[in-house]
């Protein structure tokens, strides 16, 4: 428990240290929000009233308190270009990106675990070889174009979906699920190729440890060896694989959301980089991260939870 | 590493074929292309593959394969520059925090893991707002990004070598710190680094392509094999090859990269 | 009780193949300690494993016969030998410290054996794990029942392993240099725990070691090992005092001589 508290705990330093660096840096870009909202013409006592009530002659430090106070309550500001608070935009797209991010998630560990599984079992035979060379070919497809070469397939050939026909979950939640199925796969491969070809090895190493020769002696069969004692060993470099996996799919699920014509958190970012709407900007990335960090302090616990030589420490 | 080690490392030996035949192409791409990447051909709009045209004309009349060329040689300088900001950074961060430890390291590291523990794509997004998109921005973006996982690895391999024997008697013989540090533990990480830079070097490749697919990457003029993809998704239906070529170059310059560095470690 | 006649060890996972083990011979008694001499490569490790069924079958052909119980254990299918594994014959290895599954607990790891070829109900298996534990001079039982290896010190596991070994009462033990990577201390203290294990409950112990006065201390008969043979076989006085082969004698004054001088005092 005391290790949980400490991941915790650097996850709240963390995130701290993130926002306070994005506050600071639109902060030094974005120059006077004031000559945007009233126009050049404004008088400067007008603009100077105007500053004076947005706080902006305040501190640096003062404003981004009161920023962060404000994201926390679930005020992030109003966009510059479509003049409403930021908080509407993004708060349903949110479960967008989280369904295919965690969608992504769960393809990746049902097709890499197996799959890692039986390559290491039959480890240099022909369908280890295999697997081992398309592996090699899949972790050099980039994301997007898996996406496409998955919507020529199965969306224009085999018509199993259709592109841009995306429904939102307000609608449907069924067929929101079903319209994210190719697009977390897309998301999901690349990520599932590097975890086999890590499963695969790992495994292997510790089949050669002591510890192994040790479980044969008491009577374990070949399966009872894999499953009950070398499984959870080699599982403890790909959960920090897997964790980062994630946090990569979380954002590569922004390069998705184009493919496919979902409109999630990443086409409000990307828009909004275009338009330099840079509240917007700024609450997408601070959310994105917020899932990230909150992903990584989950996978070190669980990494804990896993290995206990951790914990001790 | 002998020659009969080389024979028997078929990655090494794959990856440095594909890799070698992708940067002739380029190189050639250098000096000749069939077709100005730019100039377009009204009546040559979405040509099939052909003698004249190796890879086909997209929906302006482009050559495609000129345009892949010139794409790969922006993505390879992209990458290039994005490996080379995250190496040098990197290999001055790493060796300052690993060889000296202490407070510097401890503070040094704790930002590294927080960046480290960033989506590389998140981060250059975050730039890229900054600064605004263009090539050079891109370069600086990604370069910064990758810093981190050169700097953690750098570290580790200089904490490894610093109470080695050698460093002890370069020490002993008078040398300071900055030529132990340089001249005699750096050539001892190449292995290691040589190993993480192919991969920096595909996650750049990929990182860059995802950037143009969105737009936010390089520019047009600028012929880049992302861009290419993103216009060429809206064809995709009348005119497949025209994201299948840029694609695959993408796929076949990672995975030479990839079955180098591979081999790399196995040596 | 346990026959070992002609056994032939053979690798071919090399380019070429290389024997291992020649014409190795050895009868095992009831409660009686045999000792197994030699230096490293020797061949002793190998038959060791051979006897256990530890030897993978894909990459070395064996000749030769193991019998035990009316079974010979080099041919027979992987689950009449898995019956006696664990169950029948038990065995320790060299290097407690990565003998033992990192992530498992110790009482989990103790009892595999009782779940593997008992029916015995989960806290019957608790119950014998810790009087196991006990047994094997493990202070707090309890205690160590819930932690993990790298808790515990190299002696300690090595208990550990002994106590998992033991728990279905096997005929036979075999100690594969069970005691190398200890201080001397603990090796004493290991040896002696062998020594009254196989007294109350008569099992049978192979125990290998290239440490000739350890040897001495415990066995009754000895078989010196050289290059895949048997150069040596007879009682333990006989080859600690009178050595007839070059090698032994060699192997005994490797002994470092303070070990060398107790041994005659005691």
């Amino acid at each position: 428990m005391r290790y949980a508290g400490k991941k915790i705990l650097t996850m709240c330093v963390t995130l701290f240290a993130v926002t306070l660096f994005v506050f600071l840096a639109f902060h030094m870009i974005s120059g006077d929000p004031v000559t945007s909202m009233l126009g050049t013409q404004a008088t400067p006592e007008r603009a100077e009233a105007l500053r004076e009530e947005l706080g902006l002659n305040d501190p640096v430090l003062v404003q981004y308190g009161r920023w962060a106070a404000g994201f926390l309550k679930g005020d992030m500001g109003t966009s510059y270009s479509y003049r409403m608070p930021v908080s509407e935009m993004i708060v349903d797209k949110l479960p967008v990106t989280i369904t295919m991010t965690l969608m992504a998630f769960v393809w990746m560990i049902l097709i890499a675990i197996p799959v890692g599984l039986y390559a290491a079992k039959h480890e240099g035979g022909v369908v280890d070889r295999i697997i081992t060379v398309v592996n090699q070919i899949i972790m050099a497809v980039p994301p997007f174009f898996a996406g496409i070469l998955i919507t020529f397939v199965f969306g224009m050939i085999f018509r199993l979906f259709t592109p841009g026909g995306y429904v939102s979950y307000q609608v449907n939640t069924g067929k929101f699920v079903g319209y994210l199925f190719f697009p977390s796969l897309a998301i999901a491969l690349p990520k599932a190729a590097m975890a086999i070809k890590l499963l695969r090895s790992s495994v292997i190493s510790e089949l050669k440890l002591d510890y192994v020769r040790t479980a044969y002696s008491r009577g374990n069969s070949k399966r009872s060896v894999l499953y009950r004692h070398v499984l959870k060993n080699a599982m403890i470099p790909v959960i920090t694989f897997l964790g980062m996996a994630l946090s990569d799919m979380i954002a590569g699920s922004i390069i998705i959301e184009q493919v496919f014509g979902i409109p999630g958190l990443g086409r409000i970012l990307l828009t909004s980089i275009s338009n330099r709407d840079y509240p917007v900007v700024m609450a997408v990335i601070v959310c994105i991260a917020t899932l990230v960090l909150v992903v990584n302090m989950i996978v070190d616990v669980i990494y804990g939870l896993v290995d206990p030589r951790i914990s001790v420490e | 590493m002998n020659w009969k080690k080389i024979r028997k490392n078929k990655n090494f030996i794959a990856g440095s074929i594909l890799t070698g035949i992708m940067l002739l192409l380029i190189l050639a791409g250098c000096f000749y292309t069939p077709y100005n990447p730019n100039t377009m051909d009204p009546s040559a709009k979405f040509a099939g593959v052909s003698l004249k045209h190796l890879m086909g004309c997209d929906n302006f009349g482009r050559d495609i394969f000129s345009r892949v060329l010139s794409g790969s040689r922006t993505t390879l300088i992209v990458a290039a520059g994005t490996v080379l900001i995250g190496v040098v950074f990197g290999i001055l961060i790493g060796a300052l925090t690993g060889y000296y430890g202490g407070v510097l390291d401890e503070v040094l590291m704790r930002i590294n893991d927080a960046v480290f523990a960033f989506p590389s794509i998140l981060l250059a997004l975050l730039f890229i707002s900054l600064l605004g998109s263009g090539k050079y921005h891109v370069i600086i973006a990604l370069g910064i990004a990758f810093v981190p996982s050169f700097a953690r690895i750098v570290r580790s391999e200089f904490i490894r070598n610093k109470n080695m024997d050698y460093v002890k008697s370069a020490k002993l013989q008078g040398a300071g710190d900055f030529r132990i540090m340089f001249v005699h533990i750096l050539p001892n990480t190449m292995t290691v680094l040589l190993s993480a830079i192919m991969i920096g070097f595909n996650n750049a490749v990929l990182a860059e392509a995802g950037m143009s697919f969105l737009g936010i990457g390089v520019q047009p003029p600028d012929a880049s094999l992302g861009r290419m993809l993103s216009e060429a998704q809206s064809f995709l239906f009348s005119a497949p090859m025209y994201a299948l070529f840029p694609g695959l170059t993408i796929i076949l310059l990672v995975l030479g990269f990839g079955l180098l560095s591979d081999g790399l470690k196995n040596e | 009780m346990i026959r070992v006649t002609d056994l032939n060890i053979e690798f071919f996972d090399h380019e070429r193949p290389e024997t291992v083990v020649y014409d190795f011979d050895l009868t095992l008694h009831e409660g009686e300690i045999v000792g197994l001499v030699g230096e490293s490569g020797s061949g002793k490790s190998m038959s060791a494993l051979a006897i256990a069924g530890l030897l993978s079958r894909k990459d070395m052909k064996k000749r030769g016969e193991i019998l035990f119980e009316g079974v010979n254990l080099l041919d027979c299918d992987r689950k009449t030998l898995r019956k006696f594994q664990g169950n029948e014959i038990g065995m320790i290895f060299q290097e407690p410290m990565t003998s033992l599954n990192p992530v498992k607990k110790i009482g989990w790891q103790v009892e595999e054996a009782l779940r593997l070829h008992t029916d015995l109900s989960k806290e019957e298996r608790k119950k014998r794990a810790i009087e196991m534990l006990q047994k094997v001079e493990l202070h707090e039982p309890e205690r160590v029942y819930e932690q993990y290896p790298h808790e515990l010190s190299g002696g300690m596991r090595q208990r550990v392993m002994i106590a998992a070994a033991m728990i279905c009462d096997p005929k036979i033990l075999i100690a594969d240099e069970p005691t190398t990577a200890l201080d001397v201390t603990i090796q004493e203290q290991i040896v002696a725990l062998l020594k009254r294990i196989n007294q109350e409950k008569k099992t049978a112990i192979l125990f290998i070691s290239h440490d000739l006065s350890l040897v001495h201390q415990l066995c009754e008969r000895v078989l010196v090992m050289k290059g895949g043979y048997v150069v040596e076989n007879g009682s333990a006085d006989e080859i600690f005092y009178h050595p007839k082969e070059e090698y032994t004698k060699k192997l005994i004054a490797a002994i470092p001589k303070v070990v060398r001088k107790t041994e005659k005092d005691s």
